[in-house]
C-alpha cells in the first residue's frame, strides 16, 4: 500500500493541487485535508502547502496556525510524525510554534519569482534523507516573506544540531546564513521557501525537486 | 458583575535591530522629493479594539496576552498597547 501524504487546504492556499500532482507521480497517495477538520484521516505524513492562507491578514501564517487542522498537525509532529511546510507552509509553522525564528519580508522589498539553486547542507531530516549532502538543485522560489531570521542563541542551535537543511548558493532574500530550509530537533519536521513540488519535470525546468519529495514519501512510507 | 469598557490601540513595530525593508525604502525616497535630513523611518502598524474588562489591571493582562499570543510575532515584533477606559455614558450614545 501506498503511503498517503496529507495537504492541508486553508482559505488562499494555491500549491496544494501542485503537492498532490507530484507525489502521485512517485508512486505515493495524496490527498486534501480541509483546514477545518480538526484530525488527519489517518495519513502518514503531512504537507503545508504554499499559497496566502487566510489572505496572510496580520502576517503570514498568523491566522492559519489557529485554524483547527494545525492543532492535529502539531500534535502529529509531537508524536513524530513527518511534517513538511512549503512557503506559505513555512511561515504558518514558525508561527505555530513547530519550528524557530520568522520570515521577513525579503531584503530589497523584492517579490521574487525565479529558479534558485540550494545546496543539500544536512541529509538529516524527512525532506532530505533521500538526497546527497552537498548537492545542488534547481528549485523555483516564489516569495515576498521569505526572509529567515531567528535570534543567534537560535542560529547556534540550528548550525551546532545539523539542523540548516537546505541553503541558498546565491542568497535572494537576505536570509541569514543563506538559509532555505530547517528542520526541528527530530528532524520530522521541515520548513522550506522553495517550491520542490514545482521542480518534477526536467521538461519544465527542474526535476530536481523530487529527491526531497521522495524523502517525504520514505518517511511516510516507514509509517505504513 | 459591572464591567468598564476600554478602547485599545496596539502599536506593532520591529523590535530594535531587525531590519525594516519598509522603512529603508521609504527613507530611500524622501530625499528624491526634497525631503532631506529625514532618519530612522520604521514602518509598523496600528490596532485598535475595545474590551470589556472587571478593570484596568485585567484588561491590560488580557491585552498583553492578546499580543504576545496573536497580534505580534514576538521573534521579530514588539507591541506598544494604550489602554483608555470609555465613559460609559458616551460609549452608550
Amino acid at each position: 500500500m501506498a503511503a498517503r501524504i496529507g495537504v492541508v487546504q486553508f482559505p488562499g492556499s494555491n500549491c496544494e493541487l501542485d503537492v498532490i500532482e507530484a507525489v502521485r507521480l512517485i508512486g505515493g497517495d495524496a490527498e486534501i485535508l480541509w483546514h477545518g477538520d480538526a484530525e488527519l484521516q489517518g495519513v502518514d505524513a503531512v504537507v503545508v502547502p504554499g499559497g496566502f492562507a487566510h489572505g496572510d491578514y496580520l502576517r503570514p501564517g498568523a491566522i492559519a496556525r489557529f485554524s483547527p487542522v494545525m492543532s492535529a498537525v502539531v500534535e502529529f509532529a509531537g508524536q513524530g510524525g513527518p511534517v513538511v511546510g512549503i512557503c506559505n507552509g513555512f511561515q504558518v509553522l514558525t508561527e505555530a510554534g513547530l519550528l524557530p525564528g520568522a520570515l521577513q519580508k525579503n531584503r530589497g522589498l523584492k517579490f521574487l519569482c525565479a529558479p534558485a539553486e540550494l545546496r543539500v547542507d544536512s541529509t538529516n531530516s524527512v525532506l532530505t534523507s533521500a538526497a546527497t549532502k552537498g548537492s545542488v538543485l534547481r528549485v523555483p522560489i516564489n516569495h515576498f516573506e521569505g526572509n529567515y531570521t531567528c535570534s543567534p542563541e537560535t542560529l547556534a542551535e540550528l548550525r551546532d544540531g545539523d539542523r540548516v537543511v537546505l541553503r541558498y548558493v546565491d542568497n535572494p532574500n537576505g536570509s541569514v546564513d543563506d538559509i532555505a530550509g530547517i528542520t526541528n530537533g527530530g528532524g520530522n519536521v521541515v520548513g522550506l521557501m522553495p517550491h520542490p513540488e514545482r521542480a518534477i519535470s526536467a521538461l519544465l525546468g527542474s526535476a530536481d525537486g523530487l529527491p526531497l519529495l521522495r524523502s517525504l514519501l520514505d518517511a511516510a512510507s516507514v509509517s505504513v | 458583575m459591572i464591567f468598564m469598557l476600554f478602547s485599545v490601540q496596539v502599536e506593532v513595530s520591529l523590535r530594535d535591530g531587525v531590519a525594516d525593508p519598509q522603512g529603508a525604502t521609504i527613507e530611500r525616497s524622501l530625499p528624491h522629493l526634497g525631503f532631506d535630513g529625514v532618519r530612522g523611518v520604521r514602518v509598523g502598524k496600528s490596532i485598535r479594539f475595545e474590551v470589556e474588562s472587571a478593570d484596568e489591571t485585567a484588561a491590560q493582562a488580557e491585552v498583553d496576552d492578546l499580543c504576545r499570543r496573536f497580534l505580534t510575532n514576538p521573534v521579530i515584533e514588539d507591541a506598544t498597547i494604550t489602554l483608555t477606559a470609555v465613559d460609559a455614558a458616551s460609549a452608550r450614545g
